[in-house]
């Protein structure tokens, strides 16, 4: 036997011994959020099984929820590296008014979705740059931002909406936001955009070099540093990911509001967005965080606005049922563990 | 190269902190295949020139010189990349993560796409972790590195720094917190990269540990170098020690008129 497949030999051992809990050991939080979210789902379809079980209810969830998935995903490298990202709301609203212009200028659909991509990821390189090379803490540095660029983008479009009508229908918008009917589910382009954005930050997360090294620097920047990771470029990294995210989010909300745009349209999502990530398993003190997780916080938060009322509750109870959950899966995650140090 | 043949010289060293000066110009020769011993009394700079060292600080003046190359910028990546490897005092480990993940700390095996090969790198985990006779039914190169003791985070991160074949592995007060056993553990180590022909440089409080286990010494005094000399300039581990007290006591080593005292 080779010395190779010795040691893996022995690995397997292990694993053989409990695999169960090795599978737990390093996936608990993600799996805490699936439950929380099948509890949720639980408790809303208790009230009503006859509507949660019909797949028709679910086609205007999947139309709302994909921006929610993409900023929430990414938020998690920024979580992760120990840093928070408050601008991201006023770069969804930067991002979906330069796609607006861009296309008012004349430029076709997707190439204009394209270079908004493009936009965000600079917007994200300013952003990093100020908070990293500036030595300020992200969560003022990214306030102040915030109100900056929301400032700027109001100024640029004099507190005016902009609508592009004739955009709507054509078959860049169909890609964007077209629709399936599977199982009865209308399943719209961007939800499955939106699955592919998760799977792409599972690998990154977890598989590549960035996402490991995100993971160092939040648990340990000294040793980090110490063992020769480049700790300030990975942190601007974490913000180009949330800008680029974020610019996404924006595309999609234009074309989901019929390619109508308002400068504040990112606003909505802060306070669920940031929830979702701590609903979702990432710990708040950074070094590790979930992305699967988090995709399942996504879907929890977003579930209760149209839960709660399908469920019969009257709208007024959402505000009541957010905070429930969010404090009792708060409860749950502390099954997967504190901070090792 | 030739075995004693220089292979990190640092020349005239000056860091400062502000108004605070911590290396007032030093000069230091590292040859193949020694075990250099780094002794000095709390606030000497001695982790100062660890870090130095190590890349971590680029020195404000000065110059070091890996393998008669100049190397500039000195970084933490740039004294790794020329085979110098730190274990350092509190370890650089990240506590919530796996033995293999930080193993592999800032050197991960990657695919082209920059993909981490983690079939591999448990492969060399485990091969390094039993080089190093690392081994334990208890934990396994995937567990969590703030579940494992002083000791055995210490061979995470010598098992790190072996990783790569460093020529020259920098131990910074390696036994310091360790048990009786541990202590041997990390003695014998050091034999064992001094017999394959690499360099040792260590650093110790306990000054016997250190006349143990160095074949010359490098002793520094408030920011400056005080004695460099082999070890058969002393009679023993406690002609060294009133050396280091006259040097506290005087700021000057006169090793010659303590020979007689010793």
């Amino acid at each position: 036997m080779t010395e190779t497949s010795q040691a893996t030999a022995i690995i397997d051992n292990r694993r053989e011994q409990s695999r169960i809990r090795r599978f737990y050991a390093v996936n608990g939080r993600a799996v805490n959020s699936f439950v929380a979210f099948i509890c949720v789902w639980l408790f809303f379809a208790s009230q009503n099984w006859m509507l949660f079980l019909n797949p028709g209810f679910y086609g205007s969830y999947l139309y709302s929820i994909p921006p929610s998935i993409i900023m929430v995903t990414a938020l998690v490298f920024v979580i992760t590296a120990g840093e928070i990202d408050l601008s991201f709301p006023a770069v969804i609203g930067a991002g979906g008014g330069t796609f607006m212009w861009l296309m008012i200028w004349g430029m076709p659909l997707v190439p204009a979705a394209l270079v908004t991509l493009l936009i965000g990821a600079v917007l994200g390189l300013g952003i990093g740059a100020i908070v990293v090379y500036g030595k300020i803490s992200s969560l003022v540095a990214t306030l102040g931002l915030s109100f900056f660029i929301i400032g700027i983008v109001n100024f640029l479009a004099q507190g005016k909406n902009l609508e592009l009508r004739e955009a709507v229908g054509t078959w860049g918008n169909t890609l964007f936001v077209g629709k399936w009917t599977i199982f009865g589910t209308q399943v719209p382009n961007h939800f499955i955009l939106s699955l592919i954005w998760v799977a792409l930050m599972y690998f990154l997360f977890r598989y590549h070099r960035f996402g490991i090294r995100v993971q160092m620097v939040g648990d340990n920047p000294n040793s980090a540093r110490q063992m020769g990771i480049n700790v300030e470029r990975i942190r601007v990294g974490v913000f180009v990911l949330s800008a680029v995210a974020a610019a996404l989010c924006g595309v999609i909300l234009v074309q989901t509001a019929n390619m109508v745009w308002f400068p504040l349209s990112g606003k909505a999502y802060l306070l669920p967005v940031l929830a979702a990530i701590f609903v979702g398993g990432t710990p708040v003190w950074g070094g590790v965080g979930t992305v699967i997780g988090a995709f399942f916080g996504a879907l929890t938060i977003g579930l209760i606005p149209s839960g709660a009322v399908g469920a019969g509750f009257a709208g007024y109870w959402t505000e009541f049922i957010f905070g429930i959950v969010i404090i009792v899966t708060m409860v749950v995650h502390r099954f997967s563990g504190g901070r090792v140090s | 190269m030739d075995a004693g043949a220089p292979i990190i010289e640092l020349k005239n060293i000056v860091k400062r902190f502000g108004s605070v000066e911590a290396l007032t110009g030093v000069s230091m020769t590292v040859r193949k295949g020694e075990v250099l011993g780094l002794l000095g009394d709390n606030g000497a700079g001695k982790s100062t020139l660890v870090k130095t060292l190590a890349g971590v600080h680029n020195p404000t003046s000065g110059e070091v010189w890996v393998r008669g190359q100049l190397c500039r910028p000195w970084t933490p990546l740039a004294a790794r990349n020329a085979g110098i490897e730190t274990v350092f005092q509190d370890r650089a480990l990240a506590p919530q993560h796996s033995i293999v993940t930080n193993i592999f700390m800032g050197r991960e095996i990657t695919n082209a796409f920059g993909f981490v090969d983690t079939r591999r790198q448990i492969a060399e985990s485990n091969r390094l972790m039993r080089e190093i006779g690392f081994t334990s039914k208890v934990f396994s190169p995937e567990s969590v590195v703030g579940n494992l003791s002083g000791g055995e985070r210490q061979g995470v991160a010598i098992a790190r720094a072996l990783y790569n074949k460093a020529e020259v592995i920098v131990l910074d007060e390696p036994t310091t917190a360790l048990s009786l056993t541990e202590t041997q553990k990390v003695f014998r180590f050091v034999e064992a990269v001094k017999a394959s022909g690499r360099t040792v440089i260590f650093i110790g409080h306990n000054i016997y540990h250190v006349y143990d286990i160095a074949d010359r010494f490098f002793v520094i005094d408030r920011g400056r170098e005080a004695f460099e000399g082999p070890k058969s300039a002393f009679t023993g581990a406690d002609h060294l020690i009133h050396m280091m007290h006259q040097l506290a006591e005087t700021g000057r080593a006169d090793v010659q008129s303590l020979k007689q005292t010793a």
